[in-house]
């Protein structure tokens, strides 16, 4: 029983990052850049969510959509201001710069909301769900739902439909998407949107789950989404879904079964060991291309 | 007969580096208009220009009388121009029928099946393999991918870059066969390569292109009659030593 109720609020964290990584393996398949800043704008989001219910009143709805349209702007705004004049510059100058917007986020919300910490107000309550002596909290079950609900709805949006199809090209030959008549820049722009827009759902579930708000809040879930990304494949989104619930699987039970200060070292051990055996990560594809 | 593709003056530079010094040529509608030349005489730079990719500091390009060098590329396509890119480009994740659609991506109100049905009439072996990925493929196949999926727009004017490059003999010959058909079908078609002999003699005309210059121009037959392209590109029996100046590679 302890190991069943371990391996839920495993898969809870990991909805959590899998979310994450979603937004760092779409942004990476399609502009082949890491973002960094993926992290902060999960904190950004978070902040907004905090002040519209907890200072404004609002009720968390529309706290959290307010999140949403305001991280979707910014992932837009950092694209065309941070990262679109370097198109062409090498990977290391793009990869500096993300660190650097990272950076800046992080210190305007200091500037802005200061140091001390927030508590993040519950957003469906505290209420539990009893199955025998397993014990399951609403914001575990939200939290599982909702990804698995964006899993497929982003499958089915990157298969289905203009858009998602123009995304699909663009990640991988630009060029001939061009020649096809698909609008890159736009394409990209779209990307980040929708990377930043669930970035900011991954921050309200993640201060829901771990109601302690600061401004580096985002970094260490950042950090740890871009490993599930990287180890479930990056570029697949299937990959960061099952990169992401691994990993929060695997931090629980190291916290559980091995020790709570070991847990992140274990993390990445793991992550080390997959890329040992398979460098593309665990669905990442290798195409043999024919000639 | 009106006027498809007109190309007035254009100089392309990639940094300092002067590509394309002066080219002018045209294209009517129904030919096949072939730009033949060694590598790096800027053939392939001269499609990319006019596909939008690279820009050109003066001249213009009409298409269809209208002026196509000033837009960005993802319109140029909606103006009625498809490219089949050098080295196919086609999406390698993506089904045969997925890529076909790609194709098609800027035209609206499109009977997707009829149009893919129209290119399978000319491929068959697309529509085999119409659910297999890409990447799967064999080089020739992949070309054909290529060429039907620039064909799915309904283009006015196609434009190929080196179809048969990497292919087996009896391929380049197939390939060069669906052009032919592609013609006779009445496709307007601009057609790169360096294999000069098979594309001028489908070619209505053709442009000898030589470090960025047009250097020799007239009907697909003149072309191949004509001795300086037969000692040139073409391998025709070679009385003299080779040119020592090191233009010509083949």
């Amino acid at each position: 029983m302890r190991f069943l109720s371990f391996l839920i609020s495993g898969l809870s964290l990991g909805s959590i990052y899998a979310i994450i990584a979603l937004g760092y393996t779409m942004v990476y398949g399609i502009a082949k850049m890491l973002n960094f800043a993926h992290g902060d704008v999960i904190m950004v989001g978070s902040y907004i969510c905090f002040f519209a219910m907890m200072r404004y009143n609002l009720p968390p709805v529309v706290g959290v959509i307010l999140a949403v349209i305001v991280c979707t702007i910014l992932g837009m705004v950092i694209e065309r201001t941070a990262y679109k004049p370097l198109r062409q510059a090498p990977s290391l100058a793009v990869l500096i710069t993300a660190i650097g917007v990272s950076y800046f986020l992080q210190n305007a919300a200091l500037l802005l909301w200061t140091s001390s910490p927030k508590v993040f107000p519950s957003i469906i309550g505290n209420g539990k769900i009893q199955l025998g002596e397993l014990t399951i909290s609403h914001v575990t079950l939200l939290t599982v739902a909702v990804c698995l609900v964006i899993m497929f709805v982003l499958t089915w949006f990157t298969g289905n439909t203009r858009m998602g199809k123009a995304m699909r090209a663009c990640s991988e030959d630009k060029g001939a998407a061009q020649l096809m008549g698909i609008d890159v820049n736009g394409t990209i722009s779209m990307t980040f949107a929708i990377g930043s827009g669930l970035a900011a759902i991954a921050g309200v579930l993640l201060c829901s789950a771990y109601p302690t708000l600061v401004p580096t809040t985002g970094s260490m879930p950042g950090i740890k989404a871009f490993t599930a990304a990287v180890f479930g494949g990056i570029g697949s989104i299937p990959g960061a879904f099952l990169g992401g619930l691994l990993l929060g699987v695997i931090e629980t039970f190291a916290k559980a079964y091995i020790s709570t200060q070991l847990s992140d070292a274990v993390v990445f051990s793991v992550l080390i060991i997959v890329l040992l055996v398979r460098p593309a990560g665990l669905l990442g594809k290798v195409i043999n291309e024919k000639v | 007969m009106s006027t498809i593709l007109k190309v007035d003056d254009i100089n392309v530079y990639y940094g300092s580096i002067h590509a394309i010094k002066g080219i002018s040529f045209h294209v009517e509608e129904g030919e096949i208009v072939t730009l033949i030349g060694a590598n790096g005489a800027g053939k392939s730079t001269t499609l990319n220009t006019i596909s939008g990719l690279l820009r050109s500091r003066t001249g213009s390009i009409m298409l269809n009388d209208k002026p196509i060098d000033h837009i960005p590329p993802h319109k140029v396509v909606e103006h009625g121009l498809a490219m089949c890119p050098e080295g196919r480009r086609i999406f390698l994740q993506m089904t045969v029928e997925e890529n076909l659609e790609m194709g098609a991506f800027t035209v609206k109100d499109i009977n997707m099946d009829a149009e893919k049905e129209r290119v399978f009439e000319l491929f068959p072996r697309l529509k085999e393999r119409r659910n297999q990925i890409g990447g799967t493929l064999s080089g020739g196949e992949q070309q054909m991918l290529a060429m039907g999926r620039a064909l799915m727009s309904k283009p006015h004017l196609m434009m190929m870059d080196e179809p048969s490059m990497g292919l087996a003999p009896i391929l380049v010959e197939q390939i060069f066969e669906i052009i032919k058909s592609l013609h006779k079908e009445g496709t307007t078609i601009l057609l790169v390569e360096q294999n000069a002999q098979a594309a001028l003699s489908i070619a209505d005309r053709g442009y000898v292109l030589e470090t960025g210059k047009i250097v020799a121009e007239g009907t697909g037959a003149e072309l191949l009659a004509s001795p300086v392209i037969k000692r040139a590109y073409l391998g025709g029996e070679r009385e003299e030593e080779p040119e020592k100046d090191g233009a010509y590679y083949f």
